[in-house]
């Protein structure tokens, strides 16, 4: 039997398969059931800051609508004891996920304003988050911000919310920065503990019928797994933090692939939802076969063998789709 | 120390009455649904009473019901109160005399109001509880919210020890919505009052299998009355018993109560009698007249029954030499009120047997019905009439009667001092102003030494409604239990007040602070203000501040609520508290109010308040008034007479000003009068598109407000039309070569959005452009003026050009309820313009009361209109709980004069013509054309008979129009159908006459506030089911189905306007009784509500409301009457509930009895379409003797959702 053990984070992790955010980690009781099918540690869903303050203006708008309008109806609800606003309902699982789990608990954030990602942040620290990703989940649609007024303001967030907090704080990137090598060895040079590679953005969808944007989720395919491949190959040897495979991991080779090129775990949300929260047993036994089948003994032999220096052939990592068609034809 | 807090009065008495109750039955009615909502909440958060236990608080189906559980309740020993107003204490009356015959200690807690008369008024008098006086209960009168509190204990404290039950009532809105600064009862004191022994004495008293009794006996001539004589001793005990009470409380808080109490000089000649609110006016004209050496005195009675002579007597000075005893209710035909009829009793005996040495004059007068002001200055007018050498033995104050002659004449400019800072509010409904005020009253109230009182007016309207907050502080208790008249302070919390018909400055006094909320700065805003107002700032020497409330709070991310934005203005200006210090305690108060609901709202409420006081700017105003902005009149100079005379008053707040000749005898009033109004409150209105727009018709269909309007007609007609007049080919097969305009009313439209909502036209080069979009009003509201006048002047398409049966087809049809002020994006209003557009030229409207007869019914105006042949729909409101049976009976009227006329034209057939005759007696009268074919035929009859002088002739001139066939439709919401009326629904349904009943279905008792009814569905809260509803909906259709030859349809007209057209086409059809049930979305259901119609959509495909139509067959075999409408659901319940407030608060409040009740509901919804999917292949068919009935034709084609 391999060993299996990774560290991420600076968290001593058992393996290198992580759950990522999804419906399985967004209660206690399905965590519970990942943590018994083998997962190293659980990424809760987002805490979204606009998505509270949205709710709360919501209820808001909602209570106050019509109210000291009409004599015989001075408002139309009763007055609830709570109305589970703010974080307190994410904080609690949090606190219950920390309390009934033996694995790290890593908790989610998109903040909406750096007042806002620093609270949120100390607010999961002290509900007893293991650790911190953080969720640069924005689509820059303003054409006068550059991609450099960008990089700089994702920069200066990550350096401020790594040191408001004591826990390791990761950053989950989006692919699209334009000149990412560079940017990811500037992100890796602030205090944050580790990259995730990538954010997969909710991409809108048009209904034909009524020509409303709908946005749509779709689950990862594993040829997804490539894009996060290519950038870990690139990036291990040139950063020194943790980095994180997500995107398109669906089974224990695609776990393997991620390892190779430099991966220190490998996080997967579609297949937990495809299967169910047993399939990261099945993963991990894909894993274990794969690597004696090779003979690998551990898994910080195999990590990072296939990094872009060390494969055998590096510039594969580096050429378009284009070339490599050309190349495969030829 | 003695907790101080600000609470209204009916607070102050739940305060004390869920404390000591194990039971208590509630039903929701304007103005004491407040004391029944804090009741559940309270019971639903586990808060217990005085011994530990959580009360039962329980929704009845009526005040009746509610009297009834009372009843048993107390019956069983245990401790039970309710709380109720004017027709619901009408209601409990029967149970009253049982309750107080058997002795059961129980008391019912009454904010007193109007009884309907010649119409309702949810506002405060005495005609309810006086009304109950007979019955041998106990009455107790609270004038104030601190006597509220008390004698609410004092009530629940004598009853149990008197067995006497006890009517607790104090004044209705006067002070059940007065918020005042009142020490609490903490639980010792209610501890001390209520004594042990007397509980369990009750306890031991109730019906128990151990100790059986025999309970509710009929008795006959030989016992009965010795009976009925038997308990006589607990009642004339019952005022020794309430002073013992009120001095042990006295003795316990300092607040000494007397049974009846003195107040003025020593030596008084001429006294007042008074009981309720109008007290604390009567004191002030009294101290203040008598503090001037006049020899004036008030007599405030607090028992009124059983009526304590003695103690009376006891308080009337020896010196008096004449009595006015003051009632606010009216007792058409007894010789005088009843509470000048007790007095003179009282004096009467009292001088017969020597107790007094001389009887004194006694005259009576009627003030203050239907909360009308009563002020020093009446009270005074009444003390000069007993001075007058002959005073009116029966007077009225308070209004001028030019017909009678009844009325006194005040001087208003009597007004007494006050040390206390009076500041009067303008503010738009729901812009936060009352709210703010009521925070200000417990900053200062709660949190300074002074005293501080708010009473708050509200419109009629539920749309851009007006309200104004009349609030006092000062060193002294504050008992002014009037508006306020010299205001210190002004504010006007939106500019738009400035130009309408209203004073806002009319209570300002000389040299009065004014804020207002101005788009325009210091520097510019004089040449913006109307001349009236410049005056008005001239003459009164006003200092004028502005503020940008509006952008201080968009800019603090507000929308529209601007209260933390001119709150701490208040406080600076008026120097109530000093700046830093209001800050701070706005601040808390926030906190407090907003805390709960989430910190972004609290942090953008801080931000209002810092940024506003960094705008607000005083203005140097100019010594002359310049610029040509008016105030507008109330009405065009071209609204009907009537309209001028009367409405206009009203309208401008000067209603109180009309004379008593100047109303009508019967409460009967004209149609037609909401067009006359022109609120202009929409901020943004739709523009019209033609280009884009398909014809469909959706908009109008949809329009709560009937704003929006579609005219289908020759094209020349648009020769000399206004510039930018629009219009467009219509696309119809039926009715080529014709002209489209969709045209919206700018003044009337209340820009709620919902026809851009519905519009299902986009622009092919832009999506989000589409056949209607919204834009400011402002920009376009004067353009489209001239275009919505030559509009309504294009005739209407001739009503068979096109098939009724189809959206375009019914929306080219004149709308004859247009204009309601119903909330914006109301549900309901749709299907009643619908209604009108099919059959309003013969439609009699029967409405129950509820926000349909609000919209519908409530002065100034009606949106019920009439078509220019002067017909439309002739519409009455009865009662709540009445009116499928006086539905019943507008239909048995009908009939028996329709059965006379064909009498008579049979009778008179020679005479008439034999062909008219039978062709009229003849006419099958199914659809609107063959009414049309009957009215010109009656047309003709009349013509021949016109001049004619014998009896049969004479009368049939008069009842031939009886002939037409008249469309009797029985309208109202569901607290009315599923619980207040379920009774008679049913009756009115099974008796198989032609009527139509169309029940507006929001799931709650909208009208009120939202409190559950029988419709709530599982899951849903509302008000009386805080804790969300636990049963499920009831199928108010099935009742109707199993009679078997009753129509019934369900629709949502939203899902599918299609099939509501034809259903309600089929109801007016089917010759029997029919039911249809509208889906009706409300403001209650936490929705946006400019979407409200389209949201209908997802009710009908998550299966949550199902369309069906149960057609009655007369067919012998083979007829599967029940069709369903829609399709099978296609989406889970909670998509839909998911959406909607009344659903989502339980998924925060306890997410785990939201998902039980949540799964519980699905049930609900799969398990009636797996029963109606059964119901759908049911034969079954109507027994009937040949030839009874016609049968109607109907469209048995399926129609899917939308």
């Amino acid at each position: 039997m391999p060993d299996l053990s990774t560290t991420y984070l600076g968290l001593a992790l058992r393996s290198p398969i992580v759950a990522s955010p999804g419906p399985a980690t967004r209660t206690v009781d399905s965590m519970a059931a990942l943590e018994d099918a083998g997962v190293a540690a659980v990424v809760l869903p987002s805490l979204f800051e606009e998505q509270i303050e949205a709710d709360e203006q919501a209820l808001h708008d909602t209570l106050e609508a019509g109210t000291d309008m009409f004599a015989e109806a001075l408002d139309y609800f009763p007055s609830m004891g709570d109305y589970d606003t703010g974080p307190d309902r994410y904080l609690a699982v949090v606190e219950q996920a920390r309390a009934r789990l033996g694995i790290p608990v890593i908790a989610s954030l998109n903040g909406a304003s750096m007042g806002g990602w620093i609270r949120y942040a100390r607010l999961l620290q002290d509900a007893g988050a293991d650790a911190l990703e953080l969720n640069l989940y924005e689509v820059h649609v303003d054409p006068q911000r550059t991609a450099a007024d960008v990089e700089d303001s994702d920069i200066a967030l990550m350096e401020a919310v790594a040191t408001a907090v004591d826990i390791p704080v990761a950053a989950k990137l989006s692919p699209y920065y334009s000149a990412f090598a560079s940017f990811a060895v500037r992100a890796s040079q602030t205090p944050i503990s580790g990259l995730v590679l990538f954010n997969r953005f909710y991409q809108p969808d048009l209904d034909l019928d009524t020509l409303d944007v709908v946005p749509s989720v779709e689950l990862s395919s594993p040829w997804e797994l490539r894009l996060p491949l290519r950038w870990i190959a690139v990036l291990r040897g040139q950063v020194a933090c943790s980095l994180a495979a997500t995107s398109g991991v669906h089974d224990g080779l695609d776990v393997a692939k991620a390892l190779l090129v430099g991966a220190d775990v490998a996080m997967t949300t579609s297949a937990v939802l495809h299967h169910g929260v047993a399939h990261p047993a099945s993963m991990e036994r894909e894993l274990v076969a794969w690597m004696e089948d090779h003979e690998y003994v551990s898994v910080s032999q195999l990590r990072g063998s296939v990094r872009r220096e060390a494969a055998v052939d590096p510039e594969a990592f580096e050429r378009t789709d284009y070339r490599k068609t050309l190349s495969s034809w030829r | 120390m003695t907790r101080q807090i600000c609470v209204d009065g009916n607070e102050a008495a739940a305060l004390v009455a869920h404390r000591l109750s194990e039971v208590v039955a509630i039903y929701p009615i304007t103005p004491a649904s407040p004391m029944g909502e804090l009741a559940d909440a309270w019971s639903s958060a586990g808060r217990t009473n005085l011994w530990g236990s959580v009360p039962e608080v329980v929704e009845m189906q009526s005040e009746a019901g509610a009297a009834g559980a009372l009843h048993g309740a107390t019956q069983k020993g245990a401790l039970a109160t309710t709380f109720t107003a004017s027709q619901g204490l009408l209601l409990m009356i029967p149970n009253m005399y049982k309750i107080a015959g058997e002795l059961s200690p129980v008391v019912v807690h009454v904010a007193a109001r109007s009884l309907a008369t010649h119409a309702l008024s949810i506002f405060g008098d005495h005609s309810d509880v006086m009304a109950a006086r007979q019955t041998g209960w106990a009455m107790l009168c609270a004038s104030s919210v601190q006597e509220a509190h008390d004698f609410a204990l004092v009530a629940h404290a004598a009853t149990l020890r008197s067995r006497v039950p006890f009517l607790h009532f104090f004044d209705g809105f006067r002070t059940s919505h007065e918020i005042d600064k009142i020490s609490v009862l903490d639980d010792d004191d209610l501890t001390a009052l209520i004594r042990e022994d007397d509980v369990l004495a009750h306890r031991f008293r109730g019906l128990s299998p151990d100790r059986p009794v025999l309970r509710g006996t009929a008795q006959n001539p030989d016992v009965f009355f010795q009976a009925r004589e038997a308990a006589n001793l607990f009642h004339d005990a019952v005022p020794a018993t309430v002073q013992e009470v009120m001095d042990e409380l006295g003795a316990r808080t300092g607040r000494h109560h007397r049974l009846v109490e003195y107040v003025g000089a020593p030596d008084a000649e001429r006294v007042v009698v008074l009981m309720g609110s109008g007290v604390g006016a009567a004191t002030e004209a009294v101290e203040a007249l008598a503090g001037a050496g006049e020899k004036v005195g008030a007599i405030v009675v607090r028992l009124y029954r059983p009526f304590p002579t003695d103690a009376f007597l006891d308080a009337l000075p020896d010196s008096v030499r004449s009595i006015a005893v003051l009632d606010r209710t009216k007792e058409p035909g007894a010789p005088a009120e009843p509470l000048c009829q007790d007095v003179t009793t009282t004096l009467a005996r009292a001088a017969s047997s020597g107790r007094v040495g001389s009887m004194p004059l006694v005259i009576g007068g009627r003030y203050g019905l239907s909360s009308k002001e009563f002020t020093p200055a009446m009270v005074k007018a009444v003390f000069d009439e007993l001075s007058s050498t002959s005073p009116r033995s029966a007077f009225t104050v308070g209004i001028r009667d030019d017909v009678t002659g009844l009325s006194l004449d005040v001087d208003s400019s009597f007004t007494v001092p006050t040390r206390a800072v009076q500041a009067v509010f303008w503010g738009l409904g729901a812009d936060g102003t009352v709210g703010a005020n009521k925070a200000s009253i417990k900053i200062i109230g709660e949190h300074t030494d002074q005293w501080a009182q708010g009473y708050f007016v509200y419109d009629s309207r539920k749309s851009g409604a007006v309200t104004t907050s009349h609030l006092r502080f000062g060193p002294e208790p504050i008992r002014s239990t009037y508006l306020i008249e010299r205001a210190d302070f002004v504010a006007c919390h939106q500019w738009s007040f400035l130009t309408q018909p209203v004073d806002v400055l009319g209570t300002a006094r000389q040299g009065a602070t004014f804020l207002l909320n101005s788009p325009y700065r210091a520097d510019e805003v004089w040449s913006h203000l109307p001349v009236e107002i410049q005056g008005q700032i001239l003459d009164q020497d006003l200092d004028l501040w502005v503020i940008d409330a509006a952008r201080v709070a968009r800019e603090a991310g507000m929308a529209n609520r601007i209260n933390t934005v001119m709150q701490p203005c208040f406080f600076v200006l008026s120097g109530v508290l000093p700046r830093d210090e209001a800050v701070t305690a706005i601040k808390a108060s926030i906190e407090r109010n907003y805390g709960k609901r989430g910190r972004a709202i609290v942090e953008q409420n801080n931000a209002a308040v810092d940024a506003a006081l960094e705008a607000l700017e005083r203005v140097e105003v100019p010594a002359l008034a310049v610029g040509d902005t008016h105030r507008r009149p109330p009405v065009p100079p071209e609204a009907p007479d009537f309209v001028q005379r009367v409405t206009a008053r009203m309208l401008a707040g000067e209603g109180d000003l009309l004379p008593v000749s100047a109303l009508p005898v019967d409460g009967t009033f004209p149609t037609g009068t909401a067009r006359w109004e022109r609120r202009m409150i929409a901020a943004e209105l739709p523009v019209w598109d033609p280009d884009i727009c398909i014809d469909c018709g959706k908009c109008t269909i949809s329009c709560p407000h009937t704003a929006i309007q579609m005219k289908v007609y020759e094209p020349s007609t648009v020769d000399g039309a206004p510039e930018g007049f629009l219009h467009k080919d219509f696309r119809s097969r039926d009715l080529p070569g014709h002209a489209l305009t969709i045209q919206v009313a700018p003044d009337d439209c209340t820009g709620c959005g919902v026809c851009v909502d519905v519009c299902p036209a986009k622009s092919k080069e832009q999506a989000n452009h589409k056949a209607l979009n919204m834009a400011p009003a402002d920009e376009i509201r004067a353009d489209e003026r001239p275009r919505y006048e030559f509009f309504r002047s294009i005739p209407y398409l001739d009503r068979d050009a096109l098939p009724h049966d189809t959206i375009k087809g019914s929306q080219v049809l004149e709308p004859l309820f247009e204009f309601s002020g119903a909330c914006a994006g109301c549900g309901e209003t749709p299907y009643l313009h619908l209604l009108t557009q099919l059959f309003g030229d013969r439609m009699v409207v029967a409405n129950a009361t509820g926000c349909s007869s609000i919209y519908g019914g409530n002065l100034p105006t009606t949106p019920w209109s009439v078509n220019g042949d002067g017909r439309g729909p002739a519409w009455a409101n009865s009662l709540f709980e009445d009116n499928a049976e006086f539905g019943l009976g507008l239909r048995l009227g009908n009939e028996v004069h329709r059965s006379e006329a064909e009498r008579l034209v049979a009778e008179l057939s020679e005479r008439i013509g034999r062909d008219l005759a039978d062709a009229i007696l003849g006419a099958v009268q199914s659809g609107d054309g063959d009414v049309r074919e009957q009215r010109a035929r009656v047309a003709q009859l009349r013509e021949r008979l016109d001049g004619a002088t014998d009896r049969s002739g004479r009368r049939l001139f008069l009842l031939a129009d009886e002939l037409v066939r008249t469309s009797t439709w029985i309208v109202g919401g569901d607290g009315w159908a599923y619980d207040i009326g379920s009774g008679g629904l049913d009756h009115v349904l099974a008796s198989g006459r032609d009527v139509n009943v169309l029940v507006l279905d929001t799931e709650v008792y909208s009208n009120t506030g939202g409190q559950a009814s029988k419709s709530t569905a599982r899951g849903a809260i509302a008000k009386f089911a805080a804790a969300g509803k636990d049963a499920p909906k009831k199928d108010l259709g099935a009742t109707a189905r199993h009679y078997g030859n009753v129509f019934v349809g369900q629709v949502a007209i939203g899902a599918s306007e299609q099939q509501t057209i034809k259903t309600l086409l089929e109801a007016d059809a089917w010759p029997g009784p029919s039911l249809v049930i509208a889906y009706s979305t409300c403001i209650a259901h936490g929705i946006d509500m400019s979407t409200s119609i389209s949201h209908m959509k997802d009710a009908v495909r998550s299966g949550y409301w199902p369309l069906y139509r149960f057609h009655p067959g007369l067919e012998d075999a083979g007829h599967h009457p029940f069709q369903l409408d829609s399709r099978k659901p296609q989406i889970p319940l909670r998509a839909f509930t998911g959406t909607e407030a009344r659903y989502g608060m339980l998924h925060r409040s306890d997410p785990e009895r939201a998902e039980m009740l949540g799964a519980l509901a699905q049930a609900d919804v799969d398990e009636r379409w797996r029963y109606y999917e059964q119901l759908a292949e049911v034969e079954r068919s109507v027994p009937h003797a040949p030839g009874e009935v016609p049968e109607p034709a109907h469209d048995d084609t399926e129609q899917p959702d939308a």
